[in-house]
């Protein structure tokens, strides 16, 4: 990863250009052709260091979702852990340090259709799922600010 | 504003992300029949309403070198969440901030917020500092650090199981 790569992570988090060829704008900001800033991030997406270049939801307002949590028996997680990633619906899912040890995220259409997938749940592994969906939204987003040093 | 399902249907068409090429809104368009000058407006206006609270790259924190991660949950008196919970979502060490319902007696917490650092100690030091600045730190909390990560994907709120009879 270079200072041009650097540049386009630190620049580019929170407004894409909106126009018919927004990768030739980023590429006149950085001095480069439109083609080496898709070609940039066709590479640091294949390295992992990039997800996807896209749009952040504000929870609630697209669909519904909810944060859900279960305590898996440590001898089942990976088993559970795959039924649950699993479902095109869930899009993060994490093992954390608690008793409640798997924490993902539901998201769907309405909130009908979140419950099915948590009732399924439940019901595919014998398993109680805490469903915690978000009440209040507090955080301003500044997107992530990277210390490169 | 009013989120039509065709907006949704541009959301859903962004759940991959962006195609990489030089027109990528004809491209989006191209697979949901929409030309390219009706996804730019509603990316446009969704982006405006506050829809869409970011646009562009998003990053893997975890492959940039931030490896740890704990989601610090708090038991904060109901009648104090709001303004404290404001007050932590404007933390610089604080990338997500929400108020969620408690589970009692299982799951006391009621503020939920996410920090991430270059390893474990980074965060514990951010948790403290931040605790601390904020007056927080007599408040029942606990992080979760994260141990393993099983999916990360965008969310894909597509289309009710069901059509409409």
């Amino acid at each position: 990863m270079d200072a041009i790569d650097r540049r386009l992570l630190d620049d580019y988090q929170h407004d894409l250009p909106l126009s018919s060829d927004p990768f030739n704008e980023i590429g006149e900001h950085l001095g480069i052709s439109a083609d080496e800033v898709i070609a940039r991030l066709h590479h640091l997406r294949q390295g992992g260091a990039v997800s996807r270049v896209g749009a952040v939801v504000k929870p609630g307002t697209a669909g519904a979702s909810t944060l859900a949590a279960m305590a898996v028996p440590p001898v089942w997680l990976e088993r559970v852990a795959a039924l649950v990633s699993g479902y095109a619906e869930v899009n993060h899912n994490y093992q954390r340090e608690h008793r409640l040890n798997l924490w993902f995220v539901v998201a769907a259409v309405n909130r009908e259709a979140v419950g099915m997938v948590l009732d399924d749940i439940s019901r595919r592994t014998g398993l109680e799922v805490l469903d915690l969906p978000m009440q209040q939204d507090f955080h301003i987003d500044l997107g992530f600010g990277l210390q490169w040093t | 504003m009013d989120v039509s399902a065709r907006d949704l249907d541009v959301l859903a068409a962004l759940g991959d992300g962006l195609p990489l090429c030089r027109h990528p809104y004809a491209e989006l368009g191209a697979g949901i029949g929409m030309d390219e000058g009706e996804i730019i407006d509603r990316l446009t206006r969704l982006r405006q309403a506050g829809v869409i609270r970011r646009f562009g790259i998003i990053v893997r924190h975890h492959e940039l070198g931030y490896r740890a991660n704990a989601m610090v949950v708090w038991d904060v008196p109901d009648d104090q969440v709001a303004e404290i919970g404001q007050r932590l979502g404007r933390c610089p060490e604080v990338t997500l901030c929400y108020r969620r319902p408690r589970r009692l007696p299982d799951w006391p917490y009621n503020l939920f917020t996410m920090i991430h650092g270059k390893d474990r100690p980074a965060v514990e030091a951010a948790i403290a500092l931040m605790a601390g600045r904020e007056g927080v730190g007599h408040l029942p909390h606990q992080p979760l650090f994260s141990l393993r990560r099983f999916k990360q994907c965008g969310a894909r709120y597509g289309q009710p199981r069901q059509a409409a009879e």
